[in-house]
């Protein structure tokens, strides 16, 4: 009791304090990073509810997969630019703030009035059940492939169209993907074996003196 | 356990209006997108909280699928800001105007 108390404690102040420092530092990479100890503090709180398999896949999809991918766009998008640029809207702050506070004064209502639990309204899956099981791995296992198989391979069309999606718009649309694949083939076949490197070379050099010429 | 259902719901109520006042008050495009991830943590701290205290998976499923969304999200969004990055050279949602009314 005490020590979930001491660890929910420390995950939720420190979640808290990261998630101030998500929206409010200057460096969007700062700002990434800081995304980070939030999502590792709240895969904790996800072990503290006997959820280890979330907590898992938590920091695996978001720590090493969303915040990466976000890492890297910094890279490709040059932001030192604009570090002197001011970093939130003057004006729209001042209604803001307020709209931030009502919103958490109404959900947090919501959160500390007493939600009640009912032993009638519980799920078949109590603690017990979970360890019998094997694990919450075996217990998410149990319902991802029976009970909700359907929206599990929406989730996944959802992911292949997402990915073809964010191939197609980040293409450049100048140079005609298509018609360079032949040259690539040639490219690669020629790094291939030295034969077909020799052969690009010996293609090239008789080009070289009629240019002279 | 120790903890009441109570105090999940709160921080996972504590990282949603974070985020909302991020995406609110930020001008960088990128910032409004991970205050919308940092949206996301707290929706799911409420999934799982409820999934565990409901004794039921259907939390636990439907914040896998929230996952889901918010990596297609997260990858749709930077694929436009890197097809974006070949027009304009600053990324604040004050300045990229030209669909605004």
């Amino acid at each position: 009791m005490t020590d979930q108390l001491i660890a929910f404690t420390y995950l939720s102040i420190v979640a808290t304090v990261a998630g101030v420092g998500t929206i409010s530092l200057r460096s969007p990479v700062h700002c990434a990073l800081s995304l980070v100890i939030v999502v590792f503090h709240v895969a904790g709180m996800f072990v503290l509810l006997g959820n280890g398999f979330l907590a898992a896949i938590q920091v695996i999809v978001y720590a090493g997969a969303i915040v990466v991918l976000f890492l890297f766009t910094m890279m490709l998008l040059d932001l030192r630019r604009h570090e002197q640029e001011r970093t939130v809207h003057r004006r729209q702050i001042w209604l803001a703030i307020p709209i931030a506070i009502l919103l958490f004064v109404e959900i947090g209502t919501i959160a500390v009035t007493k939600p009640e639990i009912s032993e009638g309204i519980k799920g078949s899956f109590s603690p017990a059940t979970i360890s019998d099981l094997g694990g919450s791995a075996q217990a998410l296992a149990t319902v991802l492939f029976n009970e909700y198989l359907l929206p599990f391979e929406v989730a996944s069309v959802l992911l292949l169209a997402a990915a073809v999606g964010a191939m197609v718009l980040a293409r450049n649309p100048d140079e005609d993907a298509l018609a360079s694949v032949p040259d690539m083939i040639q490219d690669a076949s020629g790094l291939a074996d030295g034969d077909g490197g020799q052969e690009a070379e010996s293609v090239e050099a008789p080009s070289a003196p009629s240019r002279d010429g | 356990m120790g903890i009441p259902l109570n105090a999940y719901l709160l921080v996972g109520a504590i990282l949603f209006s974070l985020g909302t006042l991020g995406v609110l008050i930020r001008r960088s495009v990128l910032v409004i997108f991970i205050s919308v991830e940092l949206m996301l943590q707290g929706v799911n701290l409420t999934f799982v909280a409820y999934s565990a205290f409901l004794e039921d998976m259907a939390g636990s499923m439907f914040a896998v699928i929230s996952l889901t969304v918010a990596a297609a999200e997260a990858a749709v969004g930077l694929a436009i800001l890197v097809a974006l990055s070949r027009r304009v050279t600053e990324f604040y949602v004050d300045r990229l105007d030209s669909l605004k009314w």
